[in-house]
């Protein structure tokens, strides 16, 4: 990819475990070659400090929007990058980090007070309640074989002379 | 008077996602308040009403990297509620799943989150291919990870919220061939492990900051799942009174800002359990690592780095021998009827001891329950050491601007657990 800009590439966490996030730090050991030659990763809190959030090719969003703040960040991703990719269970059905949506009337009266001192949504919201989503890799993590035919795909179809 | 207002929002290259404010005045640090950006996600509140059996995987989900640990912790609190012993087959495959994690989940902490602090670089892809240390460097983190993943992945199906291991016994048994190429892989990374250990030995960074110190240590041996409470100043509580250990001492505090134990803050993890059990690590480990294990026990922080570097090289040497040793076979789940009862499970996660508490009743269904992590333990100790070391560099003449990048480096040696934490550390200032 010596004549082309490498792929602007962009990863975040919501609310989650970050299964996700460490599958995919498990899945560059076997590719971190082709990775570092191939992407620009301009914003990826887990591997670097000097983050960038001005434009991606993808953005890799992770977890369930649980928070105003986190809706916000989500739309500013979604208008920053060319493809968003919903990873996890979290991010494309909402579950498990919206189980207090279900959670019975004594149930809620245990964590009610919580909600309110951190400001959270009344009830959780998968990505896509959000923002428009172009790709969804469901799973709890991820899978493995599915996040790589995806990266497959977005490098042939941003890179297709590469 | 001089005010020095120092807030950071993200914390970079660690575990989760954690923000931290510092308030100094006249070079005193009067306020530290080291903290979580996440939203809680309720785990301890949605197990009531689940039956037991879905406990394990569902406590997994409290944290991505540290999830084999909470399912360890999880199924030893489900089987004493239960009064399942698993089998010696059980307990070995137990074991190798603890070792897997110590060696993928401190390989990602060691390479990816602290290395590029010792070789001045932003971040681990950016080291030079071309430079012969930072070349294999690459090369070692890489390989030691998939070594890890590879043996999680082979004796608990995954290195993320495995599959394998249940209430009772596995669900899966090791191929032969499996077995052997994860002897190969294994054996392969052992003068990575060393060359690891020589690079957290030379480190440059150092902060003596004396604590207590808190693990789960075995009376022979150095598994990360069985024996006594112990503490540095040689105090001990066994199995038996685990459950006091935690409703008696650990827990009362909870109410507090973060937890105590007797009063003072206390540090659990590598160094922890280097501090209080060097000895019992692998004798080829001892052999191989005798001079960096002779800067043990120490107060210094970051030599949590190095203890995480042994840890790696004693999690290899000790499944070395489990997989050599032993052959495995399919063995039925041991099942038992549901009863009232309360189970308590206590681990070693890569981070230090993690408690889950189960109550459970006669219908088979979860009453309550209870995890406290390392990061929680760890938390006050992380806040007065980060107050301790801003003083310092205060009166070293550091200008404002440099001291943040410090912070983060003590704080990565800590290595806390966002994920884990975001749920159970006390946020009352919030």
């Amino acid at each position: 990819m010596e004549n082309q800009e490498k792929i602007k590439l962009g990863w975040f966490s919501f609310s989650c475990c970050e299964d996700s996030t460490i599958m995919m730090t498990e899945i560059m050991n076997d590719h971190w070659q082709d990775w570092k030659r191939i992407f620009d990763f301009r914003h990826v809190k887990v591997l670097k400090s000097h983050n960038i959030m001005d434009e991606f090719d993808v953005a890799f969003v992770e977890g369930a929007i649980a928070g105003p703040d986190q809706e916000e960040k989500v739309k500013e991703i979604r208008s920053k990058t060319k493809y968003l990719v919903a990873v996890g269970a979290c991010a494309v059905v909402g579950l498990p980090a919206g189980q207090r949506n279900t959670f019975t009337e004594a149930q809620n009266a245990e964590i009610d007070f919580l909600i309110t001192r951190f400001g959270a949504l009344p009830k959780v919201l998968k990505v896509s309640d959000v923002v428009k989503v172009d790709v969804e890799l469901p799973g709890c993590p991820m899978n493995t074989e599915m996040f790589l035919k995806a990266v497959d795909t977005l490098i042939k179809t941003l890179r297709p002379n590469s | 008077m001089h005010k020095v207002d120092l807030s950071m929002e993200h914390i970079t290259k660690i575990e989760g996602d954690a923000a931290l404010s510092i308030h100094a005045e006249d070079g005193k640090v009067t306020e530290v308040k080291f903290g979580i950006t996440e939203y809680k996600r309720f785990f301890t509140e949605a197990m009531k009403g689940k039956p037991i059996a879905a406990i394990p995987s569902h406590l997994a989900r409290i944290c991505g990297t540290c999830s084999n640990a909470h399912i360890m912790a999880a199924i030893e609190a489900c089987e004493n509620a239960l009064d399942i012993q698993p089998t010696k087959q059980t307990e070995i495959l137990r074991s190798l799943t603890m070792h897997g994690l110590i060696v993928r989940d401190h390989a990602l902490h060691l390479y990816l989150f602290c290395m590029p602090d010792i070789f001045g670089k932003d971040a681990f892809l950016d080291f030079d291919e071309n430079d012969e240390v930072q070349h294999q460097m690459l090369h070692d983190g890489f390989d030691i990870k998939a070594a890890g993943n590879y043996l999680a992945t082979l004796i608990a199906g995954r290195s993320v919220h495995a599959m394998y291991p249940v209430i009772g016994g596995f669900l899966h048994f090791p191929s032969k061939e499996g077995v052997d190429e994860a002897i190969a892989k294994l054996e392969s990374i052992r003068p990575a492990a060393l060359r690891l250990i020589k690079v957290f030995q030379d480190a440059p960074d150092h902060f003596d900051w004396k604590s207590n110190y808190m693990a789960l240590i075995a009376d022979e041996g150095f598994g990360y799942l069985n024996g006594k409470i112990r503490t540095s100043k040689g105090e001990e509580y066994p199995e038996s009174e685990y459950r006091a250990h935690l409703e008696h001492t650990v827990v009362p505090y909870s109410t507090a800002s973060a937890y105590k134990y007797k009063g003072e803050s206390y540090m659990v993890g590598s160094l922890a359990r280097l501090n209080i059990a060097k000895d019992n690590l692998h004798p080829k480990t001892k052999e191989s690592a005798k001079e960096a294990l002779a800067l043990f026990p120490s107060t210094d922080v970051f030599l949590n780095n190095l203890a995480q570097a042994i840890e790696i090289l004693h999690s290899i040497d000790e499944s070395l021998d489990l997989l050599k040793n032993n052959t495995f076979v399919p063995e039925p789940i041991i099942k038992k009827p549901a009863r009232e009862a309360v189970g308590v499970g206590v681990v070693e996660a890569p981070r230090g001891t993690l408690y889950h508490k189960v109550v459970l009743g006669a219908d088979g269904i979860i009453r309550e329950g209870e995890v406290i992590v390392p990061t929680g333990q760890n938390q006050i100790n992380i806040e007065e050491g980060i107050g301790k070391l801003v003083e310092k560099l205060l009166a070293e003449g550091m200008t404002e601007d440099k001291i943040p990048m410090e912070i983060e480096k003590l704080i990565r040696a800590f290595d806390p657990c966002m994920s884990c934490g975001a749920h159970f550390l006390k946020v009352s200032w919030i």
